[in-house]
């Protein structure tokens, strides 16, 4: 199957080996990869914060990129700008024509973990690794999208590794985006609750399908230089390790 | 005690998170209420059925809201409830102190009412001879303690045990004890004194039912029996979004709001009341009169969006879910309701201007849109509030006081708008801060900035006071790309 990468400004710019990984996982899948340099960004933050206007500019852009590809699926390794996708046609109440290309692309458009378990129907990808590893539910991929059994599947066919569900894995961890910085005490209180459970679970390694949500992670493991790792899902698959 | 603003949210929230005792009773709410709902719901055979029948039974009564509130009237007359329009929080309390009057009443029994607290009730009571009691027990101890509810539900939530002892000692004159059981004997003797010398209860509605004008009012303690039956007089205060089709549709709703709100399968009781009894030899009210108002909520009805926000059944179970909420309680909102619903019905209540900062105390988890047994899709009417703030567009305005305010935000969101329009503009944008972050960057990552740069860049230094912050990757993923990834595989 011929896939469009939509890598997320997130993952190339500040974890590229993220897309690197997703690529990696895609080919070993089975599938040729695309990717259209020009693009940029779902324009999420525009819309979590009200600007309407610059991010329908962005959904425009993203959507005539993506039509001119003849893959048959875009794919994404972030469950929050896949679901940004998913809502692009609410920006356009009053643009029936831009509304109908927006549901068009967001039909083709897929979570990096669900496309793998529900598209390709790939629950091992053959993947090998080492320690304790828990999951951490994304608030977009698992409320919007529906998302929770596929990555579980997926970790757990990881040959030498043990999976471990944490308790409230399906709490925010506090990122919420420009949130984060608006309210960073609140933003904080919730990530320690986060910490808190990911200590008691005993892993080593969390993981999960997005890479803001990693980043909220790791900013606090890092700061209190715990030993636990963080990992997007399609780091873990590819047995990638991130750069020194 | 001071009164909390909306307008205030970010300080009210640092003072509750600074805390410890609120946070503490703040955690066991997280703890035991989202456990006790899991287990509740567990009982029903088809839940998200009966979220369903439930919302689009909201929805039809909102599109046709005016032909169910006159068949309510109509029936509600017809079995004898005195009918009274308000069309704001003014209107209701005057109506309701009029009718006080009519008594020669100087003290009425409360049952807990939201909408008697949105209107501020009690106040204008007070301020007009006529003493209140509240008699649910949460309100009893805060208006003891002379605070405003912090939770739609469980108003003390956010007290301790221990608080609610020393409250007793300060204002009831016991001994100090943390025995439970002595504190609500206390309770009880103290309000059945004030039960017997009432002539007048004052409740709210959970629910009016438009085929029989029937109201149904949920309570666990029993005051609300007392309150509605062994006065002279029993005034409903009810929001006009209460009513509901048919008398059978309570039996959706009944199944629902309990489990959500406290985990219970059904409240203690439930006071189905219909008019006035026929008998003047009966027991029960010699009149009952139900207060309808608008309030606010006529202007919500206009927009499919904020229309939404009108099915609400008061269960508080986006409170217990929502993070924020765990972290900071009620009253940091500073507003009648807190939570979730109240970031999204407060903005529209009292204006948005009032309340700009409500829609954004969120991070947009979802977890309330979950939980919300009439599927109230609050994450998509925060979004909504925060294009109307902004007013959709990024860039200051003069037409705009809240985006001149936001000129740096908005500024920020305007450049981000134009550099990533391109994919050449994009390029040099990371290329820039590769360059510029070489002044914070120490071993691959940023941590806490320094005083100057926090200054410069507020949010770097929001985020790097608990967290260290990556660093931009000296090769980008599309670097890697044109280098030789494509050809790969």
């Amino acid at each position: 199957m011929k896939v469009s990468l939509f890598v997320t400004c997130l993952v190339d710019q500040l974890c590229p080996n993220v897309g690197v990984a997703t690529v990696e996982v895609l080919r070993r899948a089975g599938c040729e990869v695309v990717f259209d340099e020009r693009q940029t960004c779902c324009g999420q933050p525009a819309f979590n914060t009200g600007y309407r206007k610059e991010a329908s500019k962005f959904a425009k852009r993203f959507i005539e990129i993506f039509e001119s590809s003849d893959a048959e699926a875009i794919v994404s390794p972030s469950g929050s700008c896949t679901a940004m996708v998913k809502h692009f046609h609410e920006l356009f109440p009053d643009e029936p024509e831009w509304r109908q290309r927006a549901e068009k692309i967001a039909a083709k458009t897929h979570e990096f973990g669900s496309f793998l378990v529900n598209v390709l129907k790939v629950e091992d990808i053959g993947a090998a690794s080492t320690g304790k590893i828990t999951w951490h539910d994304a608030c977009h991929g698992l409320r919007d999208l529906g998302i929770r059994s596929e990555p579980r599947k997926l970790l757990k066919n990881i040959k030498g590794v043990e999976f471990v569900e944490m308790e409230n894995a399906d709490v925010c961890c506090g990122f919420g985006g420009t949130f984060s910085v608006k309210y960073p005490e609140i933003s904080a209180g919730m990530l320690d609750n986060k910490i808190e459970m990911i200590e008691k679970s005993g892993a080593d390694t969390v993981v999960a399908c997005d890479a803001s949500c990693l980043m909220q992670i790791n900013g606090r493991l890092s700061r209190i230089e715990s030993k636990v790792r963080t990992k997007h899902l399609a780091e873990v698959l590819a047995g990638s390790e991130p750069p020194a | 005690m001071q009164q909390l603003t909306a307008e205030t949210f970010d300080q009210n929230a640092r003072a509750a998170l600074n805390d410890p005792v609120l946070h503490g009773a703040l955690r066991n709410l997280a703890d035991n209420f989202v456990t006790r709902r899991q287990n509740a719901i567990a009982s029903v055979d088809d839940w998200e059925g009966l979220r369903e029948k439930a919302r689009a039974i909201k929805e039809e009564t909102l599109l046709h809201l005016d032909e169910y509130l006159s068949q309510f009237v109509e029936n509600a007359e017809k079995a004898g409830a005195k009918i009274h329009w308000a069309r704001d929080g003014k209107e209701a309390c005057q109506i309701v102190i009029d009718l006080v009057k009519n008594r020669d009443a100087r003290m009425v029994v409360k049952a807990k009412s939201m909408a008697g607290e949105e209107i501020h009730l009690n106040e204008a009571l007070e301020r007009s001879g006529i003493e209140p009691v509240e008699t649910d027990l949460g309100e009893w101890i805060i208006q003891l303690a002379g605070e405003t509810p912090s939770h739609i539900v469980v108003p003390a939530i956010h007290k301790t045990k221990e608080q609610i002892a020393d409250i007793f000692v300060e204002k009831v004159g016991i001994e100090k004890t943390d025995n439970v059981d002595v504190l609500t004997k206390t309770t009880r003797r103290i309000l059945r004194e004030r039960f017997a010398e009432a002539e007048v209860g004052i409740s709210g509605v959970n629910f009016g039912v438009a085929e029989t004008g029937t109201i149904l009012i949920l309570e666990n303690e029993g005051n609300i029996r007392l309150t509605t039956s062994l006065t002279k007089t029993h005034i409903a205060v009810m929001g006009i979004e209460k009513v509901i089709p048919k008398f059978a549709d309570l039996d959706v709703f009944l199944k629902l709001l309990p489990r959500s709100g406290t985990g219970q399968r059904l409240t203690a009781y439930q006071s189905l009341i219909t008019g006035v009894k026929k008998n003047a030899a009966d027991a029960g009210p010699e009149d009952v009169h139900i207060v309808l108002m608008d309030n606010g909520r006529s202007r919500m009805l206009g927009h499919p969006v904020t229309r939404q926000s009108l099915a609400c059944i008061r269960c508080g179970a986006c409170l217990n879910a929502c993070p924020v909420y765990q972290q900071v309680g009620g009253h940091a909102y500073g507003s009648v309701y807190p939570g979730p619903i109240g970031a999204v019905i407060t903005p529209q209540l009292i204006g948005i201007s009032k309340a700009k900062q409500l829609p954004y105390a969120s991070s947009l988890c979802g977890a309330c849109k979950e939980v919300c047994p009439v599927k109230i899709d609050i994450p998509e009417l925060l979004l909504h509030l925060r294009a109307e703030i902004t007013d959709g567009t990024a860039g200051g305005s003069a037409n705009n006081p809240e985006r001149k305010r936001r000129f740096a935000e908005s500024l920020a969101f305007k450049m981000y708008g134009k550099a990533w329009s391109g994919q050449f503009s994009y390029g040099l944008g990371t290329k820039a801060a590769r360059l510029m972050q070489k002044l914070v960057v120490r071993d691959g990552k940023i941590g806490k900035a320094s005083g100057m740069i926090a200054k410069l860049l507020p949010p770097l230094g929001a985020w790097t006071a608990w967290r260290d912050a990556p660093a931009v990757a000296p090769r980008s993923f599309r670097e890697q790309w044109k280098d030789g990834l494509d050809k790969q595989g």
